[in-house]
């Protein structure tokens, strides 16, 4: 079925106005509200879902900056400290459980407020219409609600730091029994049912924003756009939303069982263990913790892919376009992206070794956890190949796409220590896994945003960025997530556990305090130059250059074919048909051939 | 706008995107239960594990929710012939078929409740509670979604002849149907 056909039939899809080139409607006007607020628009509620993103990112990076203040300095007190957190940093010096809630919320934030909804929501609802060539989502209704319900989500969770018990703190995999008794921490009262409710409804928005993308991607392309030819942005999106959708839904279930421990009181994963803070025994009978940390890691380690899957789909598109160069087998790459989704359901346990896994069956998954990292070196080889002779242009979105290829070799390869079970044995919980989760998934999905954002802002708000702060913001960010992280393989191995408090009291690790406040003092630059950040897109989008061209980095994509500022609908007129895939750059001495542009006579078709 | 509507030669044959994303939820929600039954094998192989006799109710409701199966089914058909005094009653008839389901259900539940089964414990009581009560919400989504077409196919001004909110219906209602007979044989033989 055709997009127009879908347009017209159905009353809740895309706008069937007039549209003219500065996005004023033809029909009727619209209000601030359905424009801005309870939007339709997939280009709005990107800027939705990129905005809240910020908010949550500004916010979650914040708390880092808290709790690393304790790390580096455990015996210093802080006095405005007390000022801003109350009673949760008495006398200027973080309490425990305090830290305990901070390190969790960090966690929770970025890993799915920012890196998996902020993310995905922002380019996905950016890039699939505008790149396959539709009007809109295949239900632009369905989409908003999946944004609603992401703010909703956001909103329990932000209360949750509120009240009196404070927010959730027993880390973002929530395992219980933490999770699952109130006696166990403060944190796991009142504040972990809001967890569990914020994430509920999370997965409510991240299911129906997937089932969009899905079939927006297969069924709403336009003519002449078959799967081999659209740009591999759009194949990486509909990999992420495929792991998502079949995976939440696990986690859910997860979910409902631990809040039936907690409020009906089954026994799912309590059992009759002694609890120290009432000195009594729970009544529970036959219970496994274990049971929720494989559903809990079902989801967790596709949850990983789901937020690195995107992003190199925008490093895919951005490095290519800025080295003036077709990318590197695009069908090893779009063979990689699949042989990663399936790999991504089949290793979960890799996070269980040590939980007294059958030792014959953490082999089985030691070897299925190996395997991903050949689509990963394929990957890795096929950037290094885009870039190798390229016409390389140095924008600020190529900056962060190389550097996202830099991260993400350093990240990988402690992986491969991690897969090993033997050697996990000894590393896991501890620094170590920090240090390569950040490097992996943390800095690098925040580069591939990064590459995105400096990229696609000219389309999304018809300005460019400031290209000085955004080379400042380039060049900190990637010496400074060096000089975090790398430091804390050497913490790890040396057995330094994740997640404690106060280090002091551990002679063996005294001699790391020099290096914890190192650490403690880039990490504050580093999150004072993401506020620069923050100020050149704010600033830009009010004062930036204006973009004068309708494709000023002389890309092929259909998105460049559309009016500086689109208005709902996208393309004035027809929707222009697609002729070749999206990666005829320097072709034939052309610097750039536009997917709309008909193959020539004599030309080489792809 | 002629120029837009009438865009010749694009006109491929493709399943209607509200289907396929019918399709895809239903994917989504057998994760779902594949994760809670998967729970269920795995916890049924520990000590301690106490089975659990369904009741015959259980057996009523089936019958009940796979004749609600055929009902929608024939209403689907009279839809496309037309026949839409037909089509209402056989609406209405699914509707009464699925609100009693939920009734059954509700009966059985209160059954083992009172015979002293409870979510207490370890065993397949809690599972089945939960399982057989996350289907129901399914249903009752169903059920709220054919109220909604059921009030559509009387309201004067809205007179359709587009098949697709009810063909998104029934299939999805062959789904909760299908759903439930895995669920129910499912704890009738894995103990
Ligand atoms: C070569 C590929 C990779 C291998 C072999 C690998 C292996 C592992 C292993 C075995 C662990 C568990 C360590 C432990 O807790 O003891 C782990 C943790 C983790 N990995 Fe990877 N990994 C790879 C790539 C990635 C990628 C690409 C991402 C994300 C984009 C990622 C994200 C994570 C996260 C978030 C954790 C820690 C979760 C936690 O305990 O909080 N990994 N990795
Ligand atoms: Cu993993």
């Amino acid at each position: 079925m055709s997009n127009e056909t879908v347009i017209h039939s159905l009353p809740d899809t895309a706008s069937t106005h007039d549209i003219e080139p500065d996005g004023h409607h033809g029909h009727h006007k619209e209000s601030f509200i359905t424009k801005y607020i309870f939007s339709q628009d997939h280009k709005m509620i990107c800027k939705q879902f990129l905005i809240t993103g910020m908010i949550w990112a500004i916010i979650g990076g914040l708390f880092s900056v808290l709790f690393r203040l304790q790390l580096g300095y455990p015996d210093q007190t802080f006095p405005f400290l007390e000022d801003f957190l109350g009673k949760w940093a008495k006398g200027g010096r973080i309490e425990p459980e305090f830290y305990y809630a901070l390190v969790t919320m960090h966690g929770t934030i970025l890993v799915f407020f920012v890196l998996t909804q902020g993310l995905s929501g922002t380019f996905a609802n950016f890039l699939i219409p505008l790149q396959v060539g539709a009007r809109d989502m295949a239900s632009p209704f369905m989409n908003m609600l999946s944004y609603w319900f992401f703010f909703a989500s956001s909103v329990v969770l932000l209360s949750s730091m509120f009240i009196e018990t404070g927010p959730a703190s027993g880390g973002w995999t929530s395992y219980p029994p933490l999770s699952a008794l109130g006696d166990a921490s403060l944190g796991s009262n009142t504040g972990m049912d809001l967890w569990l409710i914020g994430m509920a409804l999370f997965v409510v928005s991240s299911l129906l924003g997937g089932l969009n993308y899905i079939a927006t991607i297969l069924n709403m392309r336009t003519k002449g756009m078959s799967m081999t030819r659209v740009p591999l942005t759009i194949w990486a999106i509909f990999f992420t939303a495929i792991l998502g959708v079949l995976s939440f839904p696990v986690l859910l279930s997860g979910f409902i069982l631990l809040l039936f421990d907690r409020h009906a009181g089954t026994s799912f994963y309590l059992s009759d263990i002694y609890i120290g803070s009432t000195f009594k025994a729970l009544p529970n009978e036959g219970g496994s913790a274990i049971l929720y940390q494989h559903l809990f890691w079902f989801l967790g380690h596709p949850e990983v892919y789901i937020i690195i899957l995107p992003a190199m789909g925008l490093v895919s598109e951005v490095m290519s376009v800025n080295a003036r160069k077709p990318i590197f087998g695009y069908m090893a790459m779009v063979g990689s992206l699949f042989a990663i989704t399936v790999l991504a359901f089949l290793v979960w346990a890799h996070h269980m070794f040590v939980s007294g896994l059958n030792p014959f069956l953490g082999s089985v998954f030691v070897l299925l956890t190996l395997l991903i990292a050949v689509p990963s070196a394929i990957k890795v080889f096929n950037w290094l190949t885009t870039l190798w002779r390229g016409n390389l242009r140095f924008t600020p979105g190529m900056l962060f796409a190389i550097g996202f290829v830099s991260m993400f070799i350093s990240g990988g390869l402690t992986g491969i220590f991690l897969g090993n079970s033997t050697i996990d044995l000894h590393l896991h919980d501890t620094y170590f896994v920090v240090a390569h989760f950040h490097i992996v998934m943390g800095v690098s999905a925040f580069f591939g945003m990064f590459a995105g954002i400096y990229h696609w802002f000219p389309k999304m708000f018809g300005r460019y960025l400031n290209n000085t702060m955004a080379y400042i913001h380039f060049w900190v960010t990637l010496a400074g997530a060096y000089l975090i992280f790398w430091p804390m393989h050497y913490e790890g191995l040396a057995g330094m556990p994740r997640r404690y408090y106060d280090f002091s009291p551990w002679v063996s690790f005294n001699n790391f305090q020099g290096l914890n406040r190192f650490i403690s003092i880039v990490s504050i630059i580093v999150f004072a130059v993401q506020l620069l950040f923050v100020f050149n897109f704010f600033y830009s989008v009010f004062k930036g250059r204006k973009v004068k061209t309708q494709n000023p980095w002389g890309a092929n994509t259909l998105e460049w074919t559309t009016p500086i500022n689109p208005g709902h609908g996208n393309w004035v007129g027809e929707i222009p048909e697609v002729h070749r895939w999206a990666y005829d750059y320097g072709k034939e001495g052309r610097e750039f051939v536009p997917q709309t542009e008909p193959v020539g006579a004599n030309e080489q078709k792809h | 706008m002629e120029s837009v509507v009438n865009r010749p030669s694009a006109q491929r044959k493709r399943i209607h995107p509200y289907k396929f994303i019918l399709w895809v939820a239903m994917g989504s929600i057998v994760m779902m239960f594949a994760g809670l039954t998967s729970a269920y094998i795995v916890k049924s192989n520990q000590p301690k594990w106490i089975m659990l006799d369904l009741p015959v109710i259980f057996s009523y409701s089936t019958a009940v929710i796979i004749l609600s199966s055929i009902t929608i089914q024939i209403a689907l058909k009279e839809f496309k012939e037309r026949k839409i005094a037909l089509y209402r009653n056989m609406l209405a008839l699914t509707f009464v078929l699925g609100v009693l389901f939920i009734f059954l259900q509700l009966l059985g539940f209160n059954q083992l409740w009172s015979s002293g089964i409870t979510l207490r414990g370890a065993g397949a009581a809690p599972f089945m509670y939960v399982i057989f009560g996350l289907h129901g919400l399914h249903v009752v989504g169903g059920i709220i979604a054919l109220l909604i077409i059921f009030i559509k196919a009387f309201s004067r001004r809205n007179r359709s002849y587009d098949p697709i909110s009810i063909e998104v219906a029934s299939t999805y209602w062959h789904f909760v149907d299908a759903l439930w007979i895995y669920l129910f044989i499912f704890f009738m033989w894995i103990q």
